[in-house]
């Protein structure tokens, strides 16, 4: 049997495959590496502007099955194009955008590669965009492995360096450990539904056997556990500061943003399409792996020196706070999920601006930048000084960083919507400590340096470019916060 | 929209203040004046509020915008003002406009004035915008507004320990914001709407009793770290004690307002079951303040330090006539929180102005005799003691009095001996109040100057000091002999607030 296959809804994916394969054969043909950063953009702004267009048209599936297999049951489409996906997809391109724009000098000061780089890049940023879409259990997990598998090299593609290389193995062996783990998740899952397809196992879960009750159980948890290594949650958590630290830090923020927005993505999908009537199995493990994140994330962040691994801990928090609305179980889902979209949205722009900063500051080859280098920054540098303070105070949700106040509301709002006021509470004490550090950082910024004052390298225009462009958008949002949190409730 | 106005002057003049120093008030003169020209108009708009508002109907919301942000999420721009929050947003607009008017005359040590401006013009928006916001989304974006810029104005400004009072001041508060956050979300949720209007008309129909003890816990806690209500105050002494004196007016004068303002205009009518389950705690831990309060101050030995000191006592009663559940109490709540503002206010004017002359807080160095040395000031801080410490015919004396009175007879479900119990400790407090009041006056304005040669020294109070301590003085006196003046206002919403007709 022959399957239609609608190009127009894939063409975001395609076109990033596509661009992986231009890029690496450019880079045998000898293409001058500074092209290479700027084909990848440019395949990049065009997936983007698919997306956009794919926004504004009307909903479109692709890989259904077909009407003479489909028996009585729903639909069943593999790749949905839907709000929801189109949304992270838009996220996921914008964001790669900005890493791009990144990793132009750090591909060239630490000698990286630059066609497997951008090749690597592109290829998780393809499994990125498809795993947003996926909607059956296969799919899903041949598209987070493609997002992980480019992300191991990426790592590691600093050469002659030990704690690349180290980070690299840590996160390959965390990484198929807990695939392994998530694939027989998917197979008990598999094996007391007997479907794939989200939509049919949502079903049969909902007629199932009391007695196979425990199995799904017990698949729900296991799908759970590998979705949480992907987005760093606790107890799954430990090789992110090291990884982030060992690799090139444009990696890093792709690690912090991309790859965490997609892993959500990937969670929410799997909760909220596929096995909703287990809320009351994973609901509670979600709350408590949200409120061990997100305490555990920022006891550990208030004790970090360098800059790198502060976002790293930090990160781990911010994520307990996105896994927060979740824990609502079955009730009141769609508001705990649009939640949870919003706050990784808004997360997005502001942890991306940070690292913009980060790497503006950085030199290559010396020792991750401590926090007293940024002491200062904010006389030598004044836009990346400001814009750095603005998105600290972002991230820790006080105004003026209104972006980061609504996420807060919008979680907390959820939380409680769902009957975990505990875990409403535990954030409360967990922004304080996050406040904490995130200020004594950005004050900081504004103290005048001990040290006399060097020469600091000029981070180069596409540093500034990234910069300015979050620096907008944090701006933006903060003024308007309800362009993303309507997009966020209308998926 | 005159709310809007109102919030639009200060916001716009602060990002007026971001154009380069060389291309507009080079200078720190044209800055200050221009300080004094935008509070002043906003005092005016504020003034105009005062006439446009109909005091006949003073317990509905008047002077509203409501307009839609985010249908999705059913966030409104809902501002407007009654008879409980009317007076405060006077208050704000007048301590800002006299602390912009110190301010030109006595900057405070650290110069950047023009960075200072423009946190003291945010902080008015914020407190305006708190004072104003009707939906508990907004009313929460305006309360965390005032966060950043007071903790920048104690970090930047402050004295020797300033560091360690800013950031204990932020993190109190912002812990407080978070359990404020949740509580009022989970009654929101339950009650299904966000407009404090029509939660405070609905008056927790439909919320089941658990969620409003839990709700009505957690906002207790919330703004108690504000208001401040003891345990939960020691970030108070420090704050108050280190920030520059324009800070230390608008934190005791406003900010823990904003505190008692959110108990009384949120947390009491949003989930009054919630609030009868909790008042004998509420009231425990008032009259706990204000005897701690009372006591500590007995011991301090740094002038501005035990004004913060005497601010927990006095935010005790204000606490205690929330705790009563009562018209009378909430009334005296209200009241005690105006007369706070004018006291406390002109107080820690004072304390800046006799820290200016004496290069010290420090009461034993600053000796005796200050009536002789420097008799005006004296004299000014003499009336401020002695209306602080509820004279009557003061404006002190009615909100402490009628805390106590709401007390003896609280509300039908709150437990009555318990009360009483706490009106007489809370009378106890009052005469620890005077005590320690006349105590310091005793120990710096009577007595012998510690050094006859530091009397010549000492100069006159100036146009601008006096420009900032004579409305208090008048507003005080006037408050305190014609208490009708305020009480009239706020008692129709008062009743309302409890079923009443307005």
């Amino acid at each position: 049997m022959i399957q239609g296959i609608d190009y127009a809804a894939i063409l975001p994916p395609v076109l990033c495959a596509v661009a992986a394969l231009v890029v690496l054969l450019a880079d045998a043909f000898d293409v001058p590496r500074r092209w290479l950063g700027v084909l990848t953009c440019g395949f990049l702004t065009a997936a983007l502007v698919a997306t956009g267009v794919l926004a504004a048209g009307e909903r479109r599936t692709t890989f259904c099955v077909p009407s003479g297999l489909r028996g009585t049951g729903p639909r069943s489409c593999s790749y949905v194009a839907d709000d929801f996906a189109l949304l992270f997809q838009g996220l996921v391109l914008a964001a790669a955008v900005i890493v791009v724009l990144l990793s132009l000098r750090t591909v060239d000061t630490d000698d990286l590669p630059a066609g497997e780089y951008h090749f690597l890049l592109l290829a998780a940023v393809t499994g990125a965009l498809a795993l947003v879409a996926a909607r059956d259990l296969v799919t899903l997990v041949v598209a987070l492995e493609t997002l992980s598998l480019p992300v191991f090299a990426l790592v590691g593609l600093r050469r002659r360096d030990d704690l690349a290389a180290e980070a690299a193995l840590k996160l390959f062996l965390v990484s198929v450990v807990s695939t392994a783990v998530m694939l027989f998740g998917v197979s008990l899952l598999y094996g007391v539904t007997g479907a794939m397809h989200l939509d049919r196992l949502s079903a049969g879960l909902r007629t199932l056997p009391a007695d196979l009750e425990p199995v799904a159980s017990a698949g729900a948890v296991l799908v759970l556990a590998g979705f949480a290594f992907k987005v760093a949650a606790v107890p799954f958590h430990f090789w992110a500061p090291d990884v982030y630290q060992g690799a090139p830090l444009p990696v890093a923020a792709f690690l912090s943003v991309v790859s965490k927005a997609a892993g959500f993505a990937g969670l929410a999908i799997v909760v909220g399409f596929g096995m909703p009537s287990l809320g009351d199995v994973w609901g509670p493990v979600i709350a408590v792996l949200a409120a061990v994140t997100m305490t555990l994330g920022n006891l550990m962040a208030l004790r970090q020196g360098t800059a790198i691994r502060l976002l790293a801990w930090s990160s781990v928090a911010q994520s307990g706070y996105m896994l927060a609305p979740l824990a609502v179980g079955e009730r009141r889902l769609s508001e705990a999920v649009a939640a949870t979209v919003a706050y990784v949205a808004l997360y997005a722009v502001m942890n991306l601006g940070a690292f913009a900063v980060v790497v503006a500051v950085q030199r290559s080859g010396e020792e991750p930048v401590a926090l007293d280098g940024f002491r200062g920054l904010a006389r030598r540098d004044p836009l990346a000084g400001t814009a750095l303070a603005f998105f600290l105070i972002c991230l820790a949700g006080l105004p003026p960083g209104v972006m980061g106040l609504f996420a807060k509301v919008v979680v907390f709002r959820a939380a409680v919507a769902g009957d975990v006021t505990w875990l409403a509470v535990v954030m409360a004490a967990n922004t304080v400590i996050g406040l904490y550090y995130y200020l004594a950082w950005a004050v900081r910024v504004f103290v005048p340096s001990d040290a006399p004052e060097e020469g600091t390298a000029r981070p180069g225009f596409a540093v500034r470019a990234a910069i300015a462009a979050t620096a907008a958008g944090a701006v933006v949002l903060s003024v308007a916060p309800q362009l993303v949190l309507s997009a966020a409730a209308a998926t | 929209m005159i709310f809007l106005l109102m919030m639009a002057i200060p916001a716009c003049a602060a990002l007026a203040l971001l154009v380069p120093k060389a291309r507009f008030l080079p200078d720190d003169a044209s800055l200050g004046r221009f300080g004094i020209l935008v509070s002043g108009a906003t005092l005016l708009v504020g003034l105009s509020a005062l006439t446009a508002f109909d005091f006949s109907r003073a317990s509905r919301a008047q002077l509203a915008v409501d307009r839609v942000w985010e249908p999705s999420l059913d966030l409104r721009f809902h501002l407007g003002v009654d008879g409980i929050s009317l007076p405060l947003v006077v208050l704000t607009a007048l301590l800002t406009f006299l602390c912009l008017l110190y301010t030109y005359r006595h900057p405070p040590a650290g110069g950047r004035l023009r960075l200072f401006t423009a946190l003291l013009l945010v902080l008015e928006t914020g407190m305006l915008g708190t004072f104003t916001a009707l939906d508990l989304i907004l009313f929460f974006v305006f309360f965390e507004v005032v966060l950043i810029p007071m903790f920048a104005v104690i970090l930047l400004w402050g004295g020797p320990g300033r560091r360690a009072a800013a950031t204990k001041f932020i993190l109190y508060t912002l812990l407080g914001s978070g359990l404020l956050l949740a509580g009022m979300l989970l009654v929101a949720v339950n009650a299904g709407t966000l407009d404090m209007t029509e939660l405070a008309r609905r008056h927790g129909a439909g919320v089941p009793h658990g969620v409003q003890v839990t709700g009505f816990l957690l906002m207790m806690l919330g703004f108690g770290v504000k208001a401040p209500m003891w345990p939960l105050h020691t970030w108070l002494p420090d704050a108050h004690t280190e920030a520059p004196t324009a800070g230390s007016v608008l934190l005791a004068g406003v900010l823990l307002k904003m505190g008692t303002y959110g108990l009384v205009r949120v947390a009491v009518p949003s989930a009054p079951d919630g609030a009868r389950s909790c008042a004998a705690a509420l009231g425990l831990l008032a009259v706990v303040g204000i005897v701690y309060g009372a006591l500590a101050c007995l011991a301090q030995t740094d002038l501005k330090r035990m004004i913060a000191y005497s601010s927990v006592g006095h935010m005790g009663f204000v606490l205690l006539g929330i705790a009563t559940l009562t018209p009378v109490g909430v009334n005296a709540a209200l009241f005690g929180n105006i007369a706070h503002g004018l006291i406390t206010g002109l107080l820690f004017f004072l304390a800046g102005s006799v820290k200016d002359r004496y290069g010290t807080g420090d009461l034993a160095r600053i000796g005796g005799g200050m009536l002789g040395t420097a008799p005006r000031l004296a004299s000014f801080l003499t009336f401020a003691a002695v209306a602080s410490l509820g004279l009557p015919g003061l404006a002190g004396f009615w909100g402490e009095m009628l805390a106590l009175l709401g007390a003896y007879r609280p509300d039908a479900a709150l437990s009555r001996p318990a009360f009483v119990t706490f009106m007489a400790v809370g009378g106890l407090g009052a005469v620890l109040t005077a005590a320690y009041f006349l105590r310091l006056l005793a120990k710096i304005t009577h007595g012998r100057p510690r050094d006859s040669s530091d009397a010549a020294v000492l100069t006159a109070p100036t146009v601008y000091e006096y420009a900032a301590w004579v409305p208090l003085v008048a507003l005080t006196l006037l408050v305190g002999l014609w208490p009708k003046t305020l009480l009239a206002v706020t008692s129709g919403p008062v009743r309302a607030l409890f079923g009443g007709i307005g």
